[in-house]
């Protein structure tokens, strides 16, 4: 790890979003993972999203499990709220988190292990209930922490390092996500930031479960030729379905493409997005023929990105149980105590 | 774009500024690490070696480097390089053992020199280790130039340039000084048989002002080099209680502040242009303010009123600046009353002149219009062969570290010359590069960057400091402040190397970097490119560094600009393809490095 702490000096003519914040006001503190790790570049990505889009570092807050990725949340949004939680289980306090204050941002950051092991159901029941997230597995097929064995997403046949290979069928987070009902999936690669910080950008502004799976190469234990998760093999059988742009205005609509190559799509918020389609047959609003695509290339040795499914309209988790309105901590005494007569109509409507 | 020639020494040599802004080139970074490891006879021979003034140079140097370090880009203020030179110059303790020893032997050269001022004492310390005969002529009595009797000891104590004048001298010089020094005629220098003649003579004469009552109260109108060496040689000690200077530049502002110590009470620096174009530096304007001296600007002298004789003031008209529409400034008189300013004495210090009336005109030394001689700028040699010309008499008054980079390069063509060597034939320097790691995260320098803002050289107190001119005014650095502002330097001798083979493009350099220097991208034409980096790149004198060789066929782009040398690129890069490795360029001096056989 690196011993000094980063410079606090910065370019003269960095550029300030609207709240008048460089992206540097974003940082957290210098990271202590291997040099070269997949996972800073995925934090740089959330810097650069949160920084574009302006929002107040007071009103996010990043939660995490156990492993190298759940480290990460230290390294970014110093000035956010934190929750680092025990292995496996950042989404049963996110959820809870989120219906005690539901206007913040919620940012859940996990990994393949802490995702797709030993926090499976976890991870599972918390995309099944929609709740308003973003949900981001840091991918890198291994166990760094523990020297590098094959995670449950390391694909079949794929080396360690040391050359075992893989027997066991992975675990597709992106398929299981699509299934449990998700209404944004999206999957990239931590060397893409171009394609990787507009999917960040969108999640967050989607109202609903939104999941994104980040290959992310670990150098130290799973970059050498037969892993299916290094730069190289990344790089090599990348199949980017779209090119997400994100923009507010509609008016930033440039008309220059083919007929049929460019979809605008309106988040819930009046957001916009611009999908630019690079495979042509792609559908991303079609839950089951997505399915039915990404099982295709990924058996064709591809790794399918973009984003995979979106769904605008599809409430959460606040919706389906129809919560009250604003956080519980602005609740006054008056709200939490109606009074004698309230309680006696509640109650005589179960008798 | 093509991928940076790291190889070509100029490049590394442009990202270290201050080295490069340096006439003299000296290795900046390297010798400030010194002083903050306390070395300060190691950083003083670096200097000496450099700019052979260090004492002086660290105490009056135009700091042609400051305005350049990169620390000025990234935040208010340029690291204090010329006032830690001082810092060296004054801890410096034994200095023997790095002087370089005088050949017994010598090699039958024999050379004059002309005028004993920093220029001809540079070509003696680069020629006399060589074994040259060296004979110095001079009119004053003792060594030294213009640094002995324009610059006032209360910024230069006389001790400080006796002790580096000395250090030349006592390699065996001959001096010829004193009025039998004075040379009135290069022609019988010449024929006296000299192998080669260095002719550093400066410029020694003050412009003059014509305007009316000039004649009439001349005994208190004084010439500001005059005058400043008449008080040099203890020849005046004492002037009227109000003072004028007439001029804007380094001279007006030692005339200002010499006139308070020698009973100028109210002393009035007076400029034609505005306050901001004045041609004196920002630091010696402050000092004069700081003195109690007042800078009226935008006034044009009509007139030198006097009473029969007697001087009684100095009328103004004031003017304003106007551009055309080339851009150029015209003072126009504003058309308001003029203005009378009372004095007892002026003191004019509107700009220097050469002044060739001893070089006789058919001896084969070719003058321009001006009246300049015709010398090569990259050899010094005049249009007779075995004449060579270096400091302010070479190309007009510029500064002490511009004489000192004339003198070197005189001394290499001397040495050549005398040889049968061809002068046009310039020695390479001496460049090294060699990685700084010393473990995985530990580097053989301090990459840890210092949030201080510039320090504040310590002042005598001003009640003190007035009351004698031979008062030295700044105390100089102590050890801690030293220490403080060393560790301001970003080391920028220490380069970010890259190589692509290496590369394996994970970002981690690109994500780490606080000033977010890094790119990678597709490669396209530079003022393109620039357009679309990690930040801002809009200093086109500042390099971008291109690296190709990229698995994917990207290029990395570095911009030079306001890089901090932290290192972090490399800390955090898991292949090496990132490495700090200190750039050691040291320019070539007189000697056998030089000669091509």
């Amino acid at each position: 790890m690196t011993y000094i702490v980063k410079p606090r000096l910065h370019h003269p003519k960095l550029p300030t979003n609207a709240l008048g914040y460089t992206h540097r006001d974003y940082e957290g503190s210098v990271s202590t993972l291997c040099a070269g790790c997949g996972h800073d570049s995925i934090s740089a990505a959330i810097i650069q999203a949160c920084f574009e889009l302006s929002l107040p570092p007071h009103r996010i807050a990043k939660l995490s499990g156990i492993g190298c990725s759940s480290k990460t949340p230290t390294y970014f949004l110093g000035q956010s709220h934190g929750f680092n939680s025990v292995h496996g289980r950042m989404p049963s306090v996110l959820t809870g988190a989120n219906l005690a204050n539901r206007d913040l941002i919620y940012l859940g950051v996990s990994g393949d292990g802490d995702s797709a092991s030993i926090g499976l159901g976890q991870f599972a029941h918390c995309i099944r209930r929609g709740v308003d997230m973003v949900y981001i597995v840091e991918n890198n097929g291994v166990y760094g922490l523990t020297k590098g064995q094959f995670s449950a997403t390391a694909d079949k046949g794929s080396s360690a390092k040391r050359g075992a290979v893989n027997s066991d069928s992975p675990i597709d987070l992106v398929a299981m996500a699509l299934q449990l009902g998700a209404s944004y999936v999206a999957r990239s690669f931590s060397g893409d930031k171009a394609q990787l910080v507009p999917l960040i950008k969108a999640a967050i502004q989607h109202k609903g479960a939104a999941f994104i799976d980040v290959v992310s190469p670990c150098v130290a234990f799973n970059n050498h030729p037969g892993s299916t998760k290094s730069f190289d093999y990344v790089r090599d059988h990348n199949e980017a379905v779209n090119q997400l742009d994100y923009m507010v205005e509609r008016d930033a609509i440039v008309a220059d493409y083919a007929p049929g190559t460019v979809e605008t799509v309106m988040q819930h918020d009046g957001s916009m997005l611009r999908l630019r389609k690079l495979a042509l047959d792609y559908d991303p609003h079609e839950r089951i023929s997505a399915l039915t695509y990404l099982q295709q290339r990924q058996a064709a040795g591809e790794v399918v990105t973009g984003l995979l499914f979106v769904e605008a309209d599809h409430g959460d988790m606040h919706g389906y149980l129809d919560t009250v309105d604003s956080p519980l901590n602005t609740l006054g005494e008056a709200e939490l105590c109606p009074g004698p007569d309230l309680l006696e109509r509640y109650n005589a409507a179960h008798r | 774009m093509h991928p940076t020639d790291i190889s070509n020494p100029d490049y590394f040599h442009k990202v270290v500024d201050c080295q490069w802004a340096c006439p003299a080139h000296t290795p900046v970074p390297e010798y400030i690490r010194l002083i903050a490891d306390r070395r300060f006879g190691d950083a003083w021979a670096i200097n000496w070696e450099s700019n052979v003034f260090p004492g002086i140079l660290g105490r009056t140097c135009d700091r042609p480097c400051e305005p350049a370090c990169r620390r000025g880009r990234v935040e208010k203020e340029p690291v204090a390089i010329c006032r830690l030179k001082r810092v060296a110059a004054d801890n410096k303790g034994d200095i023997s053992r790095y002087l370089p020893a005088i050949p017994t032997q010598k090699n039958g050269k024999r050379i004059a020199l002309v005028g004993a001022g920093p220029a001809s004492l540079t070509v003696a310390r680069d020629l006399m280790p060589l074994g040259y005969h060296c004979v110095m002529f001079d009119g004053d009595s003792k060594g030294g130039g213009m640094m002995r009797s324009q610059i006032p000891r209360f910024r230069l104590p006389e001790t400080v340039t006796d002790e580096e004048v000395d250090i030349i001298v006592d390699m065996g010089v001959e001096t010829r000084f004193g009025p039998g020094g004075y040379v009135d005629s290069l022609k019988s220098l010449l024929a006296e048989g000299w192998d080669a003649v260095f002719v550093g003579s400066g410029a020694p004469r003050g412009r003059e002002i014509e305007i009316p009552g000039r004649q009439e109260a001349g005994a208190h109108i004084h010439i500001g080099i005059d005058w400043l060496s008449s008080v040099s040689f203890g020849h005046v000690d004492k002037i009227g209680r109000r003072v004028i200077v007439l001029g804007g530049g380094n001279t007006a502002m030692d005339c200002c502040r010499s006139s308070r110590r020698l009973g100028g009470e109210e002393v009035t620096v007076v400029v034609r242009s505005g306050f901001e174009e004045m041609k004196a530096s920002a630091w010696e304007k402050e000092d004069a303010q700081h003195e109690g001296i007042p800078i009226l600007n935008f006034l044009v002298p009509v007139e030198f009123t006097h009473d029969s004789g007697k001087l009684t003031g100095v009328l103004f008209e004031k003017v304003k600046a106007e551009y055309d529409e080339k851009g150029r400034r015209n003072l126009v008189p504003t058309g308001e009353p003029h203005t009378h300013v009372p004095c007892d004495d002026v003191l004019v210090a509107i700009g220097q002149e050469n002044s060739f009336p001893w070089i006789e005109r058919d001896i084969g030394i070719e003058f321009d219009r001006w009246g300049m001689p015709k010398v090569d700028p990259k050899t010094m040699q005049a249009s007779l062969p075995h004449v060579f010309f270096g400091g302010d008499s070479a190309f007009g008054p510029k500064n002490i570290i511009w004489a000192v980079a004339h003198g070197h390069d005189a001394a290499i063509s001397i040495d050549k010359f005398c040889h049968g060597e061809d002068v046009a034939e310039r020695p390479a320097p001496g460049v090294t590069l060699v990685s700084q790691k010393m473990g995985i995260h530990e580097w053989s320098y301090d990459n840890d960057i210092s949030n201080d803002l510039r320090y504040k050289v310590p002042l005598r107190d001003l009640k003190v400091a007035l009351k004698d001119i031979r008062t030295e005014v700044e105390l100089g650095y102590d050890d801690k402040l030293a220490f403080l502002e060393a560790e301001r330097c970003l080391n920028c001798d220490i380069q970010t190397v890259f190589a692509g083979p290496l590369c394996i493009e994970c970002d981690a350099c690109v994500d780490i970097c606080p000033m977010d220097c890094i790119t990678f991208t597709d490669n396209g034409a530079e003022a393109e490119l620039r357009t679309r980096l990690s930040a801002p790149a809009t200093d086109f004198e500042q390099d971008l560094y291109i690296g190709d060789s990229l698995k994917t066929g990207r290029i990395m782009v570095k911009d030079e600009d306001v890089c901090l040398h932290c290192g972090l690129c490399a800390e955090r890069c898991p292949t090496g393809a990132w490495d700090m490795s200190k750039f050691l360029i040291n320019i070539t001096q007189a000697g056998t490095a030089c000669r091509s056989r």
